[in-house]
């Protein structure tokens, strides 16, 4: 089913902002700029050097590697370290990353939408009589698919990820075993920030992209996140198909202005009922 | 005898699968000086978080002055008699520690009467009280450690409470400290403030306390005079053992 | 308080007004008064916003929504009553308080940032509202028929102007009896420490539902005049993302301890935002304040008034 897909796909967007909010606890209500940004990216280096989108999204991430530990430096050093009235300063700080990077986005590349091309896109599968899935879609489900194991994968066995998810749970335990918590959630951040370029990439071989596009995902992001129980990658793969499937049935019987409002709707839901989500800590 | 003030009974509260407290059931009488202990994780801050309304308990009922209170929302409690002061202290920090006490003055003693009341002598009256009228204009995020525990404890009696829950006002000060917060609470009991008391200061809840008990992993296993209970040898394996 | 700060503020508004008035009587260049409109358009945005974000601590994104929902009551009331100005924003200050105490019921409960979202959510959901609504123009927009203006102004858009010192006037003396109030000083230990209000007998949900509130209907109510003053309405603008970024920004530089503070954000601000968008472009027009806003969030938390303040003190010595 479509919801099916386009579940996996909003999961692929969101695993990022699992790590910044799930697990480092960053409003970091920029994530889905930076998948933008990472959607141009990858429009500029897939038109520069004819690569594969998915390609090109992969080699940006070094790059938002960089820029997210970057910025995660700078959140660290002027508000966490500070404490007081952190929360206005905070949201309003990544607020205007995000409107920054919008405009930027405005300012260079126009309003107008772009898009890319590749073998995979504009076809599709054939399974049975009733059934075309576009190919496109698979790309993004496989990917994302690799993504949540590769992070899971990644949190529970290699030392650096171990790290990641103790910060996240108990700060002083960590510095007590020698590891610096500040180094280890700027690696976090990192790896959080190169995999929204991987999911920008998805989502201009998904569709058309243009600049104001993050504000719809703002809401979508977090609720995945949210739902999934915050740390939870494999939370962010269930949950990714639940608000893909609402939104598709949403649309189907209301049309397509409303569905922003499924996921922010589900949101409130989860925060009402089950604040911890699915699979929270 | 008399009504307890307080009286809980078969509280329980679980977080997800890990559950804090079960079927706690304990009553408090009026002016009594009440002492509650356990190791680190037993349970002690939930329990008065769910007495003073920060948080919901799930099974059980708390009774406050024959009222049934727990459905109610916390700041309904502390404008019906049930002040608590936090383990960390939390003052308004964009706030002078004299206008830290105005909130509760103007919240709750006076909410019906804002025009008529003077709110500022009589919050002076009460930093007098505690030893900290020299500090009355000072912006709270200024104070040391032992000023910050006086403000917590000064801002919960400017409430006017008939019960008054100290978590921990006394961790990691010194003795002289000590008996400055010990004489502090003492005073208020003198005027009929009914105290109870966290600590993990055996010595500070051994003088103060009436009554003890002990929690351990949510339950209560031991009740009694300080004596008895720190002699208990559940309690003793309690605080080796965790 | 004294009695004779009481009264300065009042004298000095009184001021103002007068001479607003008087301006519109005697200048001639138009300009000046386009151009004042749209400065105070923010200054009662900025003030608005301030209530809910500076002294209570939770921050709007979707300043642009309760404008332009303001903007489209007075649109609806046109064109079924052919209401008058004063009626129209009224109904936008209703339409705008309702909006922040529904958003409010929902999501003040949770954690700041889930209230933040809910704002961008409301805001990108009302105007996929306005677009699909025909009998309000829909996407296109819709044309509003200036009516004359009344005695003794001789041009509708200075009117406009003194109409938009009055409200401002109006929310600057709101925010200032918050500030000063019980209220104020609830908020402010809501903004401090919400678990310790609560437990000091502050009613935290009923006052930040007071705050949403009030600072909703004065959005709305500044998005009223806007069909008037334009004569054309349409989504695209009435629910620019710039009022959502301006109305925060412009406390934050201001300083939003003091109901000062985003007046003078508004006006710093606003005038900059005027001068950028007919030298250079309208688009770095937007990227200024995004910048700024960076810079003073990160630099100079306290604003402006802060760091007057600081400068103050250290003159003094």
């Amino acid at each position: 089913m479509q919801g099916v897909l386009l579940g996996c796909f909003y999961a692929a967007v969101s695993i990022g902002l699992s790590v910044a909010f799930g697990l480092l606890d960053v409003p970091h209500i920029a994530h889905p700029a930076f998948v933008v940004l990472g959607s141009y990216g990858t429009w500029l280096v897939a038109g520069r050097y004819g690569w594969d989108p998915l390609l090109s999204g992969l080699a940006l991430t070094p790059v938002f590697f960089l820029i997210g530990v970057a910025v995660y430096r700078f959140y660290y050093e002027t508000f966490e370290k500070r404490g007081t009235d952190t929360g206005v300063r905070g949201l309003a700080f990544f607020f205007g990353v995000a409107f920054i990077i919008e405009v930027g986005l405005i300012i260079g590349f126009g309003v107008d939408q772009r898009l890319v091309d590749a073998p995979y896109i504009g076809k599709s599968l054939e399974l049975g009589e009733e059934l075309r899935v576009p190919m496109r879609m698979l790309v993004a489900f496989g990917t994302a698919l690799a993504l949540t194991v590769l992070l899971g994968l990644y949190l529970s066995r290699t030392f650096m990820g171990r790290a990641i998810k103790a910060v996240a749970q108990d700060e002083p335990a960590l510095r007590l075993m020698g590891a610096n918590p500040v180094r280890v959630k700027q690696w976090a951040f990192g790896i959080a920030t190169a995999v929204a370029a991987v999911g920008g990439a998805l989502l201009i071989i998904v569709g058309p992209v243009e600049p104001s596009m993050d504000r719809v995902y703002i809401g979508r992001t977090f609720c995945v996140v949210v739902l999934a129980g915050l740390g939870s990658m494999s939370g962010t793969l269930v949950a990714g198909l639940i608000l893909g499937i609402s939104e598709s049935i949403v649309l189907t019987l209301l049309g397509a202005s409303w569905a922003p409002a499924v996921s922010f709707g589900l949101l409130l839901l989860v925060l009402g009922v089950r604040p911890q989500g699915l699979f929270g800590r | 005898m008399s009504a307890p003030l307080l009286a809980i009974d078969k509280v329980s509260k679980s977080f997800g699968g890990f559950a804090a407290l079960t079927e706690v059931s304990v009553e408090i009488a009026e002016g009594e000086r009440f002492g509650l202990i356990g190791p680190n994780g037993s349970g002690k801050t939930t329990l008065i978080n769910c007495v003073s309304g920060a948080l919901r308990n799930d099974r059980g009922s708390i009774t406050f002055a024959g009222e049934e209170v727990s459905r109610l929302p916390a700041y309904q409690r502390t404008r019906r008699g049930i002040a608590r002061s936090f383990q960390i202290p939390r003052p308004f920090r964009s706030m002078t520690v004299l206008e830290n006490l105005v909130v509760p003055l103007e919240f709750v003693v006076h909410r019906h009467s804002l025009h008529q009341a003077d709110t500022r002598a009589e919050a002076m009256e009460i930093l007098r009280g505690m030893g900290l009228a020299d500090k009355a204009d000072t912006p709270s995020s200024r104070l040391s450690q032992v000023e910050l525990r006086k403000l917590e404890l000064a801002r919960a009696m400017a409430a006017r409470p008939k019960l008054l829950i100290s978590d921990e006002a006394m961790a990691g000060l010194s003795g002289n400290e000590v008996d400055e917060v010990l004489r502090i609470l003492f005073k208020l009991n003198e005027t009929g403030i009914t105290i109870v008391m966290i600590e993990h200061i055996m010595q500070a809840v051994m003088r103060f306390s009436q009554r003890v008990i002990c929690l351990d992993a949510g339950r209560i296993i031991c009740e009694g005079t300080p004596e008895s209970v720190v002699k208990d040898g559940g309690v003793q394996r309690a605080y080796l053992g965790a | 308080m004294t009695v004779r700060r009481h009264y300065g503020f009042w004298i000095a508004a009184a001021a103002a007004l007068a001479l607003a008035a008087t301006a519109a009587l005697t200048l001639r260049n138009e300009y000046y008064f386009f151009a004042g409109y749209v400065v105070l358009q923010f200054v009662i945005l900025a003030t608005a916003w301030n209530i809910l974000g500076g002294y209570c601590g939770y921050v709007n994104f979707g300043t642009g929504a309760f404008f332009g929902v303001g903007a489209y009551t007075a649109v609806l009331l046109i064109k079924s009553l052919e209401a008058s100005l004063p009626v129209q924003i009224a109904a936008a200050a209703l339409v705008g308080g309702a909006l922040g105490l529904g958003t409010g019921l929902l999501t003040l409960r949770l954690r700041g940032i889930f209230f933040s979202i809910a704002t961008v959510a409301v805001a990108i959901i009302l105007q996929t509202v306005v677009i699909n609504w025909r009998y309000l123009g829909g996407a296109t927009g819709v044309q509003i028929l200036k009516p004359e203006p009344l005695a003794p102004f001789d041009n509708y858009v200075k009117m406009l102007f003194v109409i938009a010192v009055a409200l401002a006037v109006a929310a600057v003396a709101i925010a200032r009896y918050v500030e000063t109030s019980w209220l104020g000083r609830g908020l402010r230990a809501i903004r401090d420490n919400e678990e310790a209000a609560e437990c000091t007998g502050v009613p935290t949900l009923k006052l930040k539902l007071i705050a949403c509130s009030v600072s909703g209907a004065l959005m709305s109510a500044a998005g009223a005049p806007l069909a008037m003053y334009q004569s054309f309405v349409e989504p695209a603008s009435a629910f620019d993302l710039n009022y959502s970024v301006s109305a925060l920004a412009m406390p934050i530089i201001g300083g939003t301890a003091h109901w000062i503070g985003p007046v003078i954000g508004a006006v710093l601000l606003g005038t900059v935002q005027q001068l950028v968008q007919v030298n250079i472009s309208s688009e770095y027009n937007v990227m200024v304040v995004g910048v700024l806003l960076v810079v003073f969030v990160v630099g100079a938390p306290e604003g402006i008034t802060g760091l007057a303040l600081k400068l103050w003190r250290r003159i003094g010595r």
